[in-house]
């Protein structure tokens, strides 16, 4: 007599929910294995490590990388909207960010740090994507206000992505509607408090 | 400053097209018939002076079909003309030959409701990517259909 094993009950995933997911998925692995500087000076960090007392040198090495990376991330100038008001209040000399070595940037390719500040459209989504391509590894991003986080009070709208994690990986949250410059400035914080742990294969 | 009572401007309708519209204030309210829509445009705007063309948009009725209405105005006698049409199939002949205003009122109409307008000559989507499938604005548009993934 034949036994059948009895089939788990699966629910079949929903393609709307999972489709953005696989595929984010799918670009982070792709990414780190695009990430040729990183995986350079990893092979370095290596070689170096296997030497006697050479682990001294690449932890104090990648302790100085990071401190360094932390200390300048330069946000790209990227505002999409009310949200990008407050942003610039916080760029500007009240809250004044630079003290923290933030210098907004007019260029993705020198800048580390996109602040999704705003409703992304549908429409907006491939721009925002390409600017964040543009952009050099390492790169961070930060998720600012209600819409950029979930979509927000648009979320049933026809036209609002339903959270900027849907086009690109997110690094630090920031609610709020819009969020005060204090709360982006401590989602900023946060965020060097990542950096700081950033690890020398690229990986987060 | 030219003056045009409400009233006159409906008994004139009344005289010259034989429309009937609703008198509120001085703001007239006309349905007309859509193989005359244009001809009651051309009217409005030379006969009552109605130059200044405020906005057009469209209304889903489900089954009984869709209306498009516009409102335009007559700045110097304080007077707004609302013209209605109910459409029998999604397609309206284009205001655009009357006002230059209809354009892109009717472009947008055009990308929210899918309606046709016969004679637009820039007739595409406005608001919308060039790829979106369907118009969000009907009734029977789910709003979380799927789209493309982004990239």
């Amino acid at each position: 007599m034949e036994v059948k094993p009895p089939v788990p009950e699966v629910p079949p995933p929903v393609w709307t929910e999972f489709k953005d997911l696989q595929e984010f998925e799918k670009y982070r692995q792709q990414r780190t294995d695009d990430d040729k500087t990183s995986n350079t000076l990893a092979s370095i960090a290596d070689a170096i490590h296997h030497m006697p007392g050479g682990w001294i040198v690449t932890t104090s090495t990648d302790k100085v990388f990071n401190w360094a990376r932390k200390s300048s991330i330069w946000p790209v100038t990227f505002g999409l909207a009310c949200c990008a008001i407050e942003m610039m209040a916080t760029f500007a000399s009240r809250f004044d960010v630079e003290r923290f070595g933030m210098v907004p940037w007019a260029s993705p390719r020198h800048s580390d740090l996109m602040i999704v500040s705003g409703t992304v459209t549908i429409k907006m989504a491939p721009m925002l994507k390409r600017i964040y391509d543009q952009m050099a590894d390492p790169k961070w991003v930060v998720s600012m206000g209600s819409c950029a986080n979930s979509g927000g009070p648009f979320r049933h709208g026809y036209h609002v992505v339903k959270g900027v994690d849907r086009v690109v990986p997110v690094d630090v949250y920031v609610p709020g509607c819009p969020p005060t410059p204090d709360s982006l400035m401590y989602g900023l914080l946060k965020l060097q408090e990542q950096v700081a742990e950033f690890q020398k294969t690229g990986t987060k | 400053m030219t003056a045009l009572a409400a009233s006159d401007a409906a008994a004139r309708l009344r005289q010259e097209l034989n429309l009937d519209s609703t008198v509120d204030g001085q703001t007239l309210t006309a349905t007309v018939p859509t193989e005359r829509w244009q001809a009651a445009g051309s009217f409005v705007r030379d006969a009552l002076g109605c130059r200044f063309f405020n906005f057009l948009t469209a209304i889903d009725w489900k089954e009984q079909g869709l209306e498009v209405l516009c409102r335009v105005d007559n700045l110097d006698a304080r007077l707004a003309v609302m013209l209605r049409t109910r459409l029998g199939s999604a397609s309206c002949p284009t205001l655009t030959g009357v006002w230059r205003g209809a354009d892109w009122m009717e472009r947008e109409c055009y990308d929210m409701f899918g309606i046709t307008f016969e004679g637009h000559p820039d007739h595409r989507r406005i608001l919308l990517g060039d790829d979106w499938e369907g118009h969000p604005l009907r009734k029977d548009y789910a709003v979380d259909t799927p789209h493309t993934p982004y990239r």
